[in-house]
């Protein structure tokens, strides 16, 4: 007994208790890390696999039964008061209940589309076949029983026929087809149609503030409206094509059954998808998986950024990265070179790089804010004043648009760029220039003909970091030119190509929008689970491939510093 | 090349030629030169571009802190004051668009003229009666525009100035006339027919209130409504007289004023009171007590916009703001608020602003003063005339003036008055605001009424950054500073390599998945588990010590398998075993301990609980700032010098001890230096905050509470104010404020690490 106590005591006075707090630590942050990447990995991936309809019965708080379908979301123990607070009778002896969240879509029906259902009194979970779930363009998901497909009035194909899923197939096929038609017809034929008017409005403008009057204004005029009258003549065709279409493609409706036997008719044209999960295989749900995955990413989103895609959110981030890259590269890399190189080195300049490496811990808002009222005010409105007075008071520069983020952007992610190139160029070996110059190359030959190219592995880190550090930025880009719907994507078939007055849409103020700023929530929740996943895989994939540049630059110059 | 010259020629030079190469040189040093001056020049762009941010910043905040300024236009007399100048000008006023004023003299002529150049556009008359004098005058607040005039056979006339604006032609025409709402005939306001010596006069829900101190010393208040018939057109007026409770006994009113609520008439005396009458139930009004201004006798008194506070002067000068105060049981007080800097002579009267709290008195020695009532502030005080100022008129927008003095002479001027709401009493210390009991720190910046007082209080969002910082360093200190000495010092190498770039990666993780989780998933996870929550704080570092003694108590061949440096991964497991129980057991400990529901059981022990709170922020913000912090202390730890270790381990101390006795007095600046780059990084830190608090700017530390932060406030006001604004530059100055706070807090880290890298190669 003595003899353990003294080594208990031991223990403690080696100060060990202390080490294994210090690695319970370590241990409870790589945790939280890895928990944090799994959480949200699998709450992402998760979005897309097609979950099973469960059909059971419930009991409700006035004590009736009822028939419910839709999918499990997740589960979770309640203690029974507060069932009781909620108006549930539960038996006196039960302390804790289990409650399910079910998704039952729906909402044109029910109204709401997700609903809390207590265990107590709930039926057997059952899997019917013929259940299917059909993702709508507007109201959600629909949870029932097909019945019938009818063309025009008339009942062509039956649940009991044959062929009844192969016409749904084919059906909702044209029907697809037909709506990528119309959406082609209204986004690019008729975009490029408003363009042009809008341009001609703008010329017209133009005219009158150049001074303009009289007989050559009059035969302006007459040549704009020449253009404006065919225009409208090409406009009225690709109009009446499109309403072609659009009959065309209100032809079909699918009549389907809720669970309690409501009938509810689906026109083909409102559909985006029709399932059948509880009939599919392993194979199946992973061919749909892939499917609906692509889909998140290369469409549109819908129903307020809550269904849908996010393929505009991710193609305005890599447009603004893009254009903060092209502004803040050359200027990271010269201003890097200019206080490495050529700056008198002194307590001034001692000052100034703190300073500069300091800005790369101000709060990204600040820069945000000085984006806002120096570029987009200031810059902006004068430059609509120079050079788009003819659409004032509208403005053009001078309002937020993804020049003026990537702007902010670059400004708030030049620090990392200078600081991450001044390492790269300060880890040369001082031999190497010295023998360059010995040879008797210049300065400017030593530097960009050995010099820089020898730092261009640390230059690609700090521009990868750069972009790391743009593509999650939210806050200053709130600020300075991101909206949670923009009307059209900043590169387009219309001259001049690349919008940069245009307003954007981000991942990360997607994630921040639909999470915050969505009436519902609940539907929205995976969507910003997935996009968040996008953002983060995208994020680490680039600061991993900065640590490799950056590992494999400093494996390379330490045999030569030796 | 060689091959196709003849041997037996002398072999032409292959060297460029002297010009050639002369002409190299000079190429090349013109590439040096270039290249010289390309850099130096893009490389001071960058950096003053960079030190441009603090000089707009600075430009678009220095504004705030301007005073007024006023400048004489011209200085005239107009048509209308030629033609009877002993008429006296009884009440002047300029309209929004600063073209048009108007002007009432005391025989009833009105005349409105252009302010620029004093020509009359329209001549009107006050409805007199025949027989009587004119005796007082009154005016209502600003926006409501009417004019009262007392007579000695205690009738009144009203009117009121209105503005039509049309666009013939495409140019903005302004077309002034004077209506009036009560009928063009004066009323009998004192049945005994007895002169009117004091008069009020205002607009209220309840209809048109004036009150009037007759020649005999009764007050009288009468209730006005007028109602147009549908049908004929005819102006129908209702009216109702009250005598009021009379003045205490040998004292006389000087002047008089009703608030818009129709609720208090407040009287000042010839004996430098100020009497409160509640007139709630004018049959029954109530005199209150009476309260006493000092310097001197009351020769103005004026309600500011709202008609919450009153302003007073005084014969010696002096200028002060007075509320009407609600006490515990519902009774108002008139109470002194502030006092502001004195003019020379005494005041002659006021001029309210009409949409915020400011307002200009001038004297009787031709001075002005412009106040603001928030703020505390004067914003000027100018000689102006060296006559008695007689009438002021501020238009609606505050970019002109117009003033009277004794010697008829009107003087227009251009006015610069545009940020009084701001000074640093308002931004950092208590203020009391209309309607409040006490003075206090508020942040309101903007609301739907025209009416409304700004409330811009920095320290309600001063104190929600520093408690959301707080209580992430709380969280991160702990676990990255412990995560650093350990990884650095500790763990095999192997197992470094892993770690570190891990949590480094974390740094880069987009705060805005933080602050989703955070509200979305942490936040209710907490309400619904905070059993849980709190045990597992407890229970974790209690865990880690119980598995590392069982560890020690393991046999030695186990013991041998796992060598040093692996702790970290042997408590994993014990770890999440505990969280798990934690969880599971969460419900049921909700139902033993806290009858059901522990967030319930804080709320009736008198806890606020907010579901999204500085709990919730402090782990999650936490969670962002451990990167930083465990990246730079774990370098600092790193790059002790080994052989200092290696000495103390060879001296026979423990790791523990080396650890405490060499390696952190060591590096303990560059831990330092990594805390606070650390609380750098939670102040200004936007997005999690914003999502996850509920932006209800409190001031208080409570845990269970949200707080609105200085960066989540820009966040979601900026987009939504007025460019140029008063709010727009204040938040501004909030975006300064955090970035000196971290630009500081950064460049002290900074030093010190630096001299810690020198330290380093000096041992």
């Amino acid at each position: 007994m003595k003899n353990l106590l003294k080594r208990k005591t031991s223990w403690f006075s080696s100060g060990s208790p202390w080490i294994w707090l210090n690695g319970g630590a370590v241990a409870i942050c790589m945790l939280m890390v890895l928990g944090l990447l799994g959480l949200i990995a699998v709450r992402g991936f998760g979005h897309f696999w097609p979950a099973d309809i469960l059909q059971t019965t419930i009991v409700d708080r006035d004590g009736k039964s009822q028939i419910v379908m839709g999918e499990a979301v997740r589960d979770e123990i309640i203690s029974a008061a507060v069932a009781r607070d909620g108006g549930y009778t539960v038996a006196a002896d039960v302390e804790l209940i289990t409650r399910h969240l079910f998704k039952m879509g729906n909402r044109d029906v029910n109204g709401r589309d997700f609903a809390w259902f207590l265990d107590t009194g709930m039926g057997k979970w059952e899997y019917p076949a013929d259940a299917i779930s059909i993702e709508r363009r507007e109201w959600g998901n629909f949870y029932g029983y097909p019945v019938a497909i009818k063309e025009h009035d008339n009942i062509v194909s039956e649940l009991s026929g044959s062929d009844f899923w192969e016409q749904l197939d084919q059906r909702l096929h044209r029907a697809l087809e037909l709506h990528d038609k119309i959406h082609r017809i209204e986004k690019v034929d008729i975009g490029r149609i408003n363009n042009q008017m809008d341009e001609l409005r703008l010329e017209r403008r133009r005219l009158e503030l150049d001074g303009i009057t009289g007989a050559q204004m009059a035969s302006a005029d007459a040549q704009l409206a020449e253009r404006r009258a065919a225009l409208e003549a090409e406009y009225d065709v690709i109009k009446k094509e499109r309403d072609e279409i659009l009959a065309q493609a209100t032809r079909d409706k699918l009549i389907a059954r809720t669970a309690d036997g409501k009938e509810v008719v689906v026109a083909f044209d409102h559909i985006v998808r029709v399932t059948r999960p509880n009939e599919m295989g392993v194979f199946a749900k992973s061919v749909q998986y892939l499917d609906r995955f692509w889909e998140f990413m290369t469409d549109e989103p819908r129903e307020a950024n809550t269904e849908g895609g996010i393929f505009p959110a991710i193609f305005g981030t890599l447009t603004m990265v893009i254009v903060m890259s092209i502004m803040v590269t050359p200027f990271g890399v010269l201003a890097a070179i200019y206080l490495r190189e050529y700056a008198k080195q002194g307590t001034f300049l001692k000052i100034i790089r703190i300073s500069v490496y300091n800005l790369a811990g101000v709060p990204s808002i600040v820069y945000g804010v000085f984006g806002l009222g120096f570029f987009v005010y200031t810059l902006g409105g004068n430059l609509d004043e120079l050079f788009y007075t003819e659409s004032l008071p509208s403005p053009t520069f001078g309002t937020p648009g993804l020049f003026w983020a990537s702007l902010t952007l670059a400004l708030l992610t030049l620090p990392i760029v200078i600081v991450s190139t001044e390492e790269g160029l300060s880890r040369i070996p001082s031999t190497i220039r010295q023998g360059s110059l010995a040879l008797g190359a210049t300065k400017a030959e030593t530097l960009w003909k050995v010099v820089v190219p020898l730092a261009t592995p640390a230059m690609m880190t700090g521009l990868i970091l750069a972009i790391a550090r743009a593509a999650g930025e939210v806050a200053p880009l709130m600020l300075v030119g991101v909206v949670k719907l923009a009307p059209a994507l900043p590169v387009d078939g219309n001259y001049p190509y690349l919008h940069l007055d245009q307003k954007i849409m981000h991942l990360g103020f997607h994630i921040y929008d639909v999470g915050f700023q969505s009436p519902n929530v609940e539907a929205a929740r995976p969507l910003v689970y997935a996009t968040s996943l996008t953002l983060v895989l995208l994020i680490i994939a680039l600061n991993i491939s900065a640590i490799k540049i950056r590992n494999n630059l400093r494996e390379k110059y330490r045999s030569a510093s030796d | 090349m060689s091959e196709s010259i003849p041997l037996v020629k002398e072999p032409v030079s292959l060297m460029p030629t002297l010009e050639q190469r002369n002409r190299l040189r000079r190429l090349r040093k013109f590439k040096d030169g270039l290249s010289r001056y390309g850099v130096m020049t893009a490389g001071m762009a960058v950096v003053f571009s960079l030190g441009l941010i603090f000089f707009y910043l600075f430009s678009e905040i220095a504004p705030l802190f301007r005073g007024a300024s006023v400048e004489i236009v011209k200085t005239y007399t107009p048509e209308a004051l030629h033609q009877a100048p002993e008429d006296k000008t009884e009440f002047l006023t300029l309209e929004r668009y600063e073209e048009i004023g108007g002007n009432f003299k005391r025989s009833g002529a009105v005349s409105f003229f252009t302010v620029d150049d004093g020509k009359t556009l329209l001549s009107a008359q006050m409805p007199k009666p025949e027989t009587a004098e004119f005796s007082v005058m009154a005016t209502s607040t600003a926006d409501h525009g009417l004019v009262a005039y007392g007579y000695s056979n205690g009738q009144v006339a009203v009117a009121k100035t209105e503005y039509e604006l049309s666009y013939p032609n495409d140019k903005r025409q302004i077309t002034p006339s004077l209506a009036f709402p009560l009928g063009d005939q004066p009323i009998q306001l004192d049945a005994q027919g007895s002169a009117l010596k004091v008069l009020a006069i205002q607009q209220t829900s309840s209809g048109t209130l004036i009150g009037a101190l007759t020649a005999d010393n009764r007050l009288l208040l009468g209730v006005f409504s007028s109602s147009s018939n549908l049908i004929t057109g005819a102006v129908m007026l209702e009216q109702e007289v009250f005598t009021l409770p009379p003045l205490p006994q040998g004292v006389t009113a000087t002047h008089m004023q009703i608030d818009e609520g129709a609720q208090h008439l407040v009287v000042a005396t010839d004996k430098s009171q100020i009497i409160l009458y509640k007139i709630v139930n004018p049959s029954a009004a109530e005199r209150k007590d009476a309260v006493v201004v000092p310097n001197g006798k009351i020769t103005a008194m004026q309600f500011l916009v709202g008609t919450g506070s009153l302003v007073v002067g005084t014969s010696e000068g002096h200028v002060s703001q007075w509320f009407l105060v609600r006490d515990p049981h519902n009774e108002y007080h008139v109470t002194h608020v502030r006092d502001f800097e004195s003019l020379n002579g005494a005041i002659t009267g006021f001029a309210p602003e009409f949409a915020r709290r400011g307002f200009w008195a001038g004297d009787d020695k031709g001075n002005i003063g412009i106040y603001f009532g928030t703020s505390q502030r004067t914003l000027l005080v100018e000689s102006v005339s060296d006559k008695s100022i007689n009438k002021i008129a501020i238009s609606p927008i505050n970019n002109r003036a117009l003033l009277i003095d004794d010697s008829k002479n009107l003087s227009l001027l251009d006015v610069w008055n545009k940020h009084p709401e701001v000074s640093f009493s308002s931004l950092w210390q208590k203020v009391w605001y209309e309607g409040r009991d006490a003075p206090e720190y508020i942040w309101q910046a903007s609301s739907g009424s025209d009416n409304f007082e700004a409330k811009m209080s920095f320290v309600p969002l001063s104190l929600g950054t520093l408690k959301a910082a707080f209580f992430a360093i709380l969280f991160a200190v702990p676990l990255g500073v412990m995560g650093a000495i350990y990884t650095a010092y500790f763990m095999t190498p192997k197992l470094r390599g892993i770690v570190k770039p891990t949590i480094e990666i974390m740094a880069a993780l987009p705060t805005v998945i933080l602050g989703f989780l955070a509200g979305l998933w942490l936040a209710p996870f907490m309400e619904n588990h905070l059993p849980a929550i709190f045990s597992i704080l407890i229970l974790l570092p209690v865990i880690m010590l119980v598995t590392g003694f069982a560890w020690s108590k393991c046999p030695e061949n186990i013991r041998n398998k796992m060598p040093e440096g692996w702790e970290a991964v042997i408590v994993i497991l014990p770890i999440i075993a505990t969280v798990w129980a934690c969880v599971a057991l969460s419900p049921l400990a909700e139902v033993w301990f806290f009858d059901g529901s522990m967030r319930q059981w804080f709320t009736d022990n008198g806890v606020n609980y907010d579901q999204r709170n500085a709990l919730v922020v402090g782990i999650i913000m936490g969670f962002a700032v451990i990167p930083s912090i465990f990246s730079i202390a774990e370098d600092a730890v790193f790059s002790v010098p080994r052989h200092l270790t290696q000495g103390s381990l060879a001296l026979g101390a423990t790791p523990w001890q080396t650890m405490v006795g060499v390696v952190l007095p060591t590096a303990s600046p560059g831990i330092f230096s990594a805390v606070m780059m650390g609380f750098g990084r939670a102040v200004g830190e936007t997005m999690i905050v914003l999502m996850a608090t509920g932006n209800s700017p409190v001031v208080n530390f409570n845990i269970f509470e949200g707080m609105r932060t200085l960066s989540a406030n820009i966040a979601v006001e900026l987009p939504e104010t007025a460019v140029g604004s008063t709010h727009f530059r204040v938040l501004f100055l909030a975006a300064l404020v955090l970035l000196a706070l971290t630009f500081v807090v950064n460049t002290l880290a900074e030093v010190i690490r630096q001299r810690l890298r020198q330290r380093y190669s000096n041992l």
